[in-house]
């Protein structure tokens, strides 16, 4: 019986791949702040503010991503709207 | 050619001194000279898990301030020839510790011709975290698969590529190594735990070793006898292991798989 329950218990719950993606999405924000110029913090809530008088979105649906492409930076930005959001 | 380790991680307690003991060892047995340094000032910690805390006279920051030579403070392993340690002082000014004065006993270890320095990071990313990486050829990140470890790491990878003299240089920066310790391979195929592919995805690094969880650990440091000399544990193959891809040798990793249970085992216990 205990055997049949850690069989379930295993099937379920996948906290690893849970911290992954957590720590995907961290590292990748910190690092981009960490590289780049000090204004991207405030760029970022800033932009957040812009967007939401428009959409109801959360702080970490916007996504900033800088990279160095052939000698010049290349700002990314992504936003993920939530469902139902387009009209 | 001396070579500067730095063992270092961010986060505390993740297994830093333990490597740094074992990795010194390892080094060592296989004929080079070798000083592991404790960085860790007011937490003195590295002589006891070699098991030299009675025979600390004179510790790293006598030796910064002139109180004595570095040849009295150098304390010579009884096991191991050419293997030194140079202990952490248990000053609480930890302003004792300047950059002008580890770098004048880094040059005098060059000096006497050693072939390793292995320098013990304390925990976090202040001043002896600084000082012990400063210097460095190369860095052995140590990591826990944990979120918090997985992150603290990241920033001291940020750290090693900016505020090091490699770094400031622009010579290719220091090399940087990832060591997955207290891993548990159960854990990692229940879902419950990061796996090392996972860590070295998100971190980006070459990987050194996997050192898996094991209560040979505890029991080393209760014995003061680094873990890599007891040649019974799988925790001491692994950092054998790290050892020789240290020392540039390609072997696979091993210990990051669940032994294989035989049908019966696994229907009636085992
Ligand atoms: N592979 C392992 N398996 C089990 N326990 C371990 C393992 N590695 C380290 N430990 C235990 O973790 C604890 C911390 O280890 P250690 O002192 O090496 O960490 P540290 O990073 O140097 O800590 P600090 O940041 O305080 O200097 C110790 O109790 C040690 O026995
Ligand atoms: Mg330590």
């Amino acid at each position: 019986m205990d055997r049949l329950l850690a069989f379930f218990r295993r099937s379920s719950g996948n906290s690893a791949s849970v911290a992954k993606e957590r720590l995907r999405i961290i590292v990748s924000q910190e690092r981009t702040a960490r590289g780049g110029p000090d204004y991207l913090p405030v760029l970022r809530s800033e932009l957040l503010e812009v967007i939401r008088k428009y959409v109801n979105v959360d702080p970490e649906a916007v996504h900033i991503n800088l990279q160095r492409e052939d000698g010049h930076d290349v700002l990314e930005l992504s936003v993920s709207l939530p469902g139902g959001a387009r009209s | 050619m001396t070579e500067i380790i730095v063992v270092t991680s961010g986060k505390g307690g993740v297994g830093k001194t333990t490597t740094s003991a074992s990795v010194a060892c390892g080094l060592a047995r296989r004929g080079k000279k070798v000083a592991v340094i404790d960085f860790d000032i007011g937490l003195r910690n590295l002589d006891l898990v070699m098991g030299c805390e009675r025979r600390v006279v004179y510790d790293f920051v006598n030796v910064i301030q002139g109180d004595c030579t570095l040849k009295q403070a150098l304390i010579k392993d009884k096991r191991i020839e050419s293997l030194y340690i140079l202990a952490a002082s248990q000053t609480r000014d930890k302003e004792a510790l300047t950059s002008e004065g580890v770098h004048r006993v880094l040059k005098e270890l060059e000096a006497d011709g050693f072939d390793y320095i292995i320098c013990d990071s304390p925990a976090g990313i202040e001043k002896g975290a600084h000082l012990a990486m400063y210097f460095a050829d190369r860095a052995i990140v140590v990591v826990n698969p944990e979120v918090s470890s997985v992150r603290d790491s990241d920033r001291i990878l940020g750290l090693l590529a900016s505020k090091t003299l490699r770094a400031e240089q622009g010579n290719g920066g220091v090399k940087e190594h990832l060591l997955l310790t207290r891993y548990s391979p159960r854990r990692v195929a229940a879902g419950e735990m990061m796996s090392v592919a996972d860590v070295k995805e998100i971190l980006g690094i070459d990987v050194l070793g996997v050192i898996p969880e094991s209560p040979d650990v505890l029991s080393a440091s209760n014995a003061g006898t680094p873990v890599i000399l007891n040649q019974e544990s799988i925790v001491a193959k692994a950092y054998e292991d790290a050892v020789s891809r240290l020392l540039g040798e390609e072997i696979p990793l091993r210990y990051i798989e669940e032994p294989k249970k035989s049908f019966f085992a696994r229907v009636f216990g085992g």
